[in-house]
């Protein structure tokens, strides 16, 4: 606002120009102070209230959950996980296990064979290399849904739905993560130091190995974590490849309570508290991984 | 053969040893397995099946016979008032949210960058916390929220005499963007942030000798200066919205007023699963499919065409 005033103001006599800006100058950096950080917080409670409720809710039993105060403690918090493990003989931590497996294969192997691809793009000149890595972008653009359909359609062809083939082989291709293991590629592996090794008689393949590897693990990190969150979250592929329980992901299985509790409220407590324990470890891995999603969210917007 | 041993020595000689295509392939072949076994295969594989319909026999006896319809399947798809009101649907929802989520992240991101904002990497870490949240998670814990009984909001509203019914036809659509913003836009801000803190601090400077306050130079200098990185943001929004399908899909759950077809993505699911008719959510995931990539393409000509790199 001052900003608006000042500028013609500079143009007209300059005897002005200190009166009006000395005083309003300083209370109006409180002001921005306040502004600023008050709409930041603002912003922040945005965020952060409804994971807050999430933890409160998981406090209590379905009476109290709709009757009472949503931000206080309920007493319930232990029965509600003694409930949530016990329900269908255990069924919740089967889906958990289940969701770790598709989600650290998916990251680790995924993870690998994207960074290898990626490092190819980068290090390596061959033919073709611009039409490959057009269509590695291309797939970046086709959203995620509207393979899922297809995908079902070909693994019914071949009988290969309600396995877990099915829900894993399809989230170790991930274009995106060949796109940032180029970017990581070109930035953390300087091409001199691949070229060392190969004076030093190291192949191709045992440099990659031995030497670029090595140097590429906060870049591999990074891809391995945002595919891990990635499959995770999935949803749509589990749901529509899988029939059998077992097999569930924790999001369908909870997806699949839900759909019960309009039958039967006394779900919603189970709905919650294993909202509350899934989203926990994720949580944390974000918090104690600060380091790699920032890195990888910068390196996602280069054009 | 000569000709072919010759091209291979041309290009050996062209590249350094050991980073020709031989050596390339082993690292990509996996990768170009993947996905072709993946993306390419399922399209080509349901385009085919697109062209097809199952036809019964007019008494219902002796099983279906599969015709060859060509692009029947596309003109009754399309046809279907439930589809095409789905794709309205989704159309008012990119409208709505797509900007929304630009807004509400180029702000928070703008005033991140301003010189007087206090502990930036714990507003980061807050700003970013629901991007950790699985969105099946996140649709639920909203639905809940939009629940009268259980929503502190709808508590705190009736209390102060406003009745709203989050759930209802009319106000269901605007919740969905409510909550795809609180999923995504922390995950924007940090984009923008990342490319505000990039920006040359000369200019910046420039534009404070100059007189322009904090609020001027994050309107007139910083944001067109971020345009680039707003433009891959909206890229990825673009395509991200028209994946609506998990909140939705859990809101139908809490809300009649969102029907089995609400959204394309639904509409194929539908399709597949409870009206078995495959060919036609073939169809339908095709069409989707080539209407992001155009809208893909429209995007990218679209923000290249400003200032770039």
């Amino acid at each position: 606002m001052t900003a608006v005033i000042d500028r013609p103001a500079s143009q007209t006599p300059t005897p002005v120009k200190p009166i009006r800006s000395h005083r309003p100058r300083a209370t109006s950096r409180t002001a921005a102070k306040v502004g600023v950080n008050g709409l930041l917080v603002l912003g922040s409670a945005y965020m952060v209230l409804p994971l807050l409720w999430l933890v409160f809710a998981a406090t209590k039993d379905a009476g109290d959950l709709y009757s009472g105060n949503a931000f206080a403690f309920g007493t319930d918090l232990v029965a509600n996980l003694q409930r949530l493990l016990a329900q269908d003989d255990g069924i919740f931590l089967r889906w958990l296990a289940n969701s770790i497996l598709y989600a650290g294969i998916g990251a680790v192997v995924g993870g690998f064979v994207s960074l290898m691809a990626g490092y190819a793009f980068d290090k390596f000149e061959f033919r073709g290399k611009r039409g490959l890595y057009a269509s590695v972008l291309v797939g970046v653009l086709i959203p995620n849904t509207a393979t899922v359909i297809p995908l079902y359609l070909l693994a019914a062809s071949i009988g290969l739905t309600n396995t877990i083939w099915a829900v894993l082989i399809p989230t170790l291709c991930n274009p995106f993560s060949v796109y940032l293991a180029r970017v990581f590629s070109s930035g953390y592996l300087p091409a001199e130091t691949l070229e060392a090794a190969r004076v030093d008689g190291a192949g191709p393949i045992r440099s990659f190995l031995q030497v670029g590897l090595p140097m590429l693990v906060p870049g591999f990190v990074t891809i391995a974590l945002f595919q891990f969150v990635g499959i995770w979250n999935n949803f749509m592929l589990p749901l529509i490849m899988l029939q059998d329980r077992d097999l569930f992901p924790s999001s369908v299985g909870i997806a699949l309570w839900q759909s019960q509790v309009q039958q039967n409220p006394e779900f919603s407590t189970l709905v919650i508290a294993g909202s509350f324990v899934s989203v926990i470890p994720l949580i944390v891995a974000f918090v104690m991984l600060q380091r790699f999603w920032r890195s990888g969210l910068s390196a996602g917007s280069v054009k | 053969m000569t000709t072919q041993a010759s091209a291979t020595r041309r290009t050996r000689r062209k590249t350094i040893p050991g980073t020709g295509g031989r050596t390339a392939s082993v690292f990509l072949i996996p990768f170009f397995v993947l996905f072709a076994l993946t993306m390419i295969a399922p399209v080509i594989y349901a385009i085919g099946m697109s062209l097809f319909a199952e036809r019964r026999s007019g008494l219902g006896f002796g099983g279906a016979t599969v015709e060859f319809v060509g692009l029947g399947n596309y003109v009754e798809v399309l046809s279907d008032t439930t589809f095409t009101d789905g794709f309205g649907r989704l159309a008012i929802y990119c409208l709505l949210y797509v900007p929304t989520l630009l807004a509400v992240a180029l702000v928070l991101a703008l005033l991140l960058d301003s010189a007087v904002a206090y502990a930036k990497r714990a507003f980061q870490l807050l700003l970013f916390l629901p991007h950790a949240v699985p969105g099946v998670i996140a649709a639920l814990i909203w639905a809940y929220l939009y629940t009268p009984g259980v929503s502190p909001i709808v508590k705190a509203l009736e209390s102060g005499g406003i009745g709203i019914d989050f759930l209802s036809v009319q106000l269901v659509l605007p919740s969905m963007v409510n909550i795809a913003v609180w999923e995504w836009a922390g995950y924007n801000v940090i984009i923008l942030f990342t490319a505000l803190q990039a920006l040359p601090r000369e200019i910046l400077e420039a534009a404070r000798v100059d007189g322009a306050g904090e609020i001027r130079t994050a309107l007139s200098i910083k944001t067109p200066l971020v345009w680039p990185a707003l433009g891959v943001a909206l890229l990825f929004t673009v395509i991200g919205s028209l994946q609506l399908f998990t909140e939705p899909k859990i809101l139908s759950s809490a809300t009649t007023a969102v029907t089995s077809t609400w959204v394309p993505n639904m509409w194929a699911y539908d399709a597949a699963f409870n009206r078995n008719n495959l060919p036609q959510a073939a169809a339908a995931s095709i069409i989707l499919a080539l209407l992001a990539g155009l809208l893909s393409w429209v995007v990218t000509r679209f923000t290249s065409k400003e200032p770039t790199r």
